[in-house]
C-alpha cells in the first residue's frame, strides 16, 4: 500500500487525529496528536490493512525554533511467512508526533511495539522527551545523577562531574594539552 | 611506592640492587587487559604474534586489577566510565603505571570541544605516566611507550631520596 492510501485511511478513521501530512518527502509521514498517539499506534498494528508490525527507529528531534520537540517512528510491515491468509505488505510509513518544548509528553507505544521500550528511554535522555506510561522511564546512557539532557540544541556543557572538570569557555580559548 | 622504596641511604649497595629490581621489573609490565574504544584494537595487536609485546615482557594480560603493574588505558574515557577507571588503578599493587594511549585520553581528542560525557584527558581521573598520541596509535607506538616506561623504571632508584630525607630530619629534631 502506498503512503496516500495510509494517510487517507488514517484521516478517515482518525479524522482530527491527523494534524498533518507530508507526503511528497523521501520517507512520507503524517503528524498525529499526541493524546490521540497511543490508539493510532495500536491501529496500525493491528488493522488488517495495516500490519505495521515492525517499528524499526524512533527518531527524537529538537525543534527549537518552533518551540516544540517531536518523535518520528519509522514503521514497516514486515512480512509473516507462517500466516499464508494474511497478504504479504511490505510497506514502509512514518509518523511524527510533536509536542511543546516546555512540558512534552507524549504516550508510550512500548505496549504496542517492545522495540519502542529503550528507544523512548534513549529519546528521554537525549532529548528529555517524558513518554507516559512506560514501565521504567530512567535514563539508559548517561549516568542516573546527569543534569540536562544532552542533545537539546540548548544544551548547557557540565562544568565539571563528580569533581572531574569538563570543557569551560576558558579551556577552549587556552587548551591545557 | 612498595615496601622497599626509600629504605636505604644513598651510596654502597644500592646501585646494584636498583639495577636488578629495575631489570627484573621493567622486563615483566603486566597488563591489565582493560580497553575501552577502538585503541583496544590496536592494543591487541600490539599483544598478537605480528607486533608481539611478549618480545618486552609485558605480553601477560592479566584479567584481574591485582595482578597487573600497568594500565593501559585505550580509548574514550567517558565521565560515566572515570569512576571505574579510578576504582581499577586503586585496585593495582605498586608499584604501578599507567599509559594514556590515543588522543581521547591524552586529552579528549575528538571530542575535546562537543563531548559533552568525554573526560578532557584521563590525567585528571588518574596520574599517567606516559603519552602515547595517535587517533589510534600505530602498535609501534605503543610499543614504543612501553620502552620509554622501561626507561622510566630504569632510572628508578631505591634510595631516600633528597625531599624524604629532609622530612625524616625534620621530624626527628
Amino acid at each position: 500500500m502506498v503512503s496516500e492510501e495510509i494517510c487517507d485511511i488514517l484521516k478517515s478513521e482518525f479524522g482530527d487525529a491527523v494534524v498533518g501530512s507530508v507526503m511528497d518527502a523521501r520517507r512520507p509521514y503524517v503528524v498525529i496528536a499526541a493524546d490521540r498517539w497511543a490508539e493510532v499506534a495500536a491501529f496500525l498494528r493491528d488493522d488488517s490493512r495495516m500490519q505495521m508490525n515492525m517499528l524499526q527507529c524512533l527518531t527524537a528531534l529538537d525543534l527549537l525554533e518552533d518551540n516544540k520537540l517531536a518523535a518520528v517512528y519509522d514503521l514497516f510491515s514486515f512480512p509473516v511467512t507462517s500466516a499464508e491468509e494474511v497478504p504479504l505488505l511490505r510497506h514502509h510509513f512514518a509518523v511524527r508526533v510533536e509536542v511543546n518544548r516546555d512540558d512534552p509528553h507524549i504516550p508510550t507505544v512500548s505496549h504496542v511495539w517492545p522495540t519502542a521500550d529503550w528507544h523512548e528511554r534513549e529519546a528521554y535522555d537525549m532529548m528529555g522527551i517524558v513518554f507516559d506510561g512506560h514501565p521504567e522511564l530512567t535514563r539508559i546512557l548517561c549516568p542516573d545523577d546527569w543534569i540536562g539532557f544532552p542533545l537539546r540544541k540548548d544544551y548547557e556543557y557540565p562544568v565539571d562531574y563528580h569533581g572531574i572538570p569538563g570543557t569551560t569557555e576558558h579551556q577552549l580559548t587556552n587548551p591545557r594539552h | 611506592m612498595s615496601w622497599i622504596e626509600n629504605r636505604f641511604e644513598e651510596g654502597l649497595i644500592v646501585t646494584s640492587l636498583d639495577w636488578a629490581i629495575n631489570w627484573g621489573r621493567q622486563n615483566s609490565i603486566w597488563p591489565m587487559t582493560f580497553g575501552l574504544a577502538c585503541c583496544a584494537i590496536e592494543m591487541m595487536a600490539v599483544g598478537a604474534s605480528r607486533f608481539d609485546i611478549d618480545r618486552f615482557g609485558a605480553g601477560a594480560f592479566r584479567a584481574s586489577p591485582r595482578q597487573s603493574d600497568l594500565m593501559i588505558v585505550a580509548g574514550t574515557v567517558t565521565y560515566k566510565m572515570a569512576s571505574r577507571v579510578k576504582r581499577l588503578y586503586n585496585q593495582m599493587p605498586d608499584p604501578k603505571y599507567v599509559i594514556a594511549m590515543g588522543a581521547c585520553t591524552i586529552g579528549g581528542g575528538p571530542y575535546f570541544k562537543h563531548g559533552y560525557h568525554v573526560v578532557k584527558g584521563v590525567d585528571l581521573v588518574v596520574p599517567v605516566d606516559v603519552y602515547v598520541p595517535g587517533c589510534p596509535p600505530r602498535p609501534e607506538a605503543l610499543i614504543e611507550g612501553l620502552m620509554r616506561l622501561q626507561d622510566k623504571i630504569r632510572h628508578q632508584t631505591r634510595a631516600i631520596d633528597p625531599m624524604t630525607r629532609v622530612r625524616r630530619e625534620v621530624l626527628a629534631r
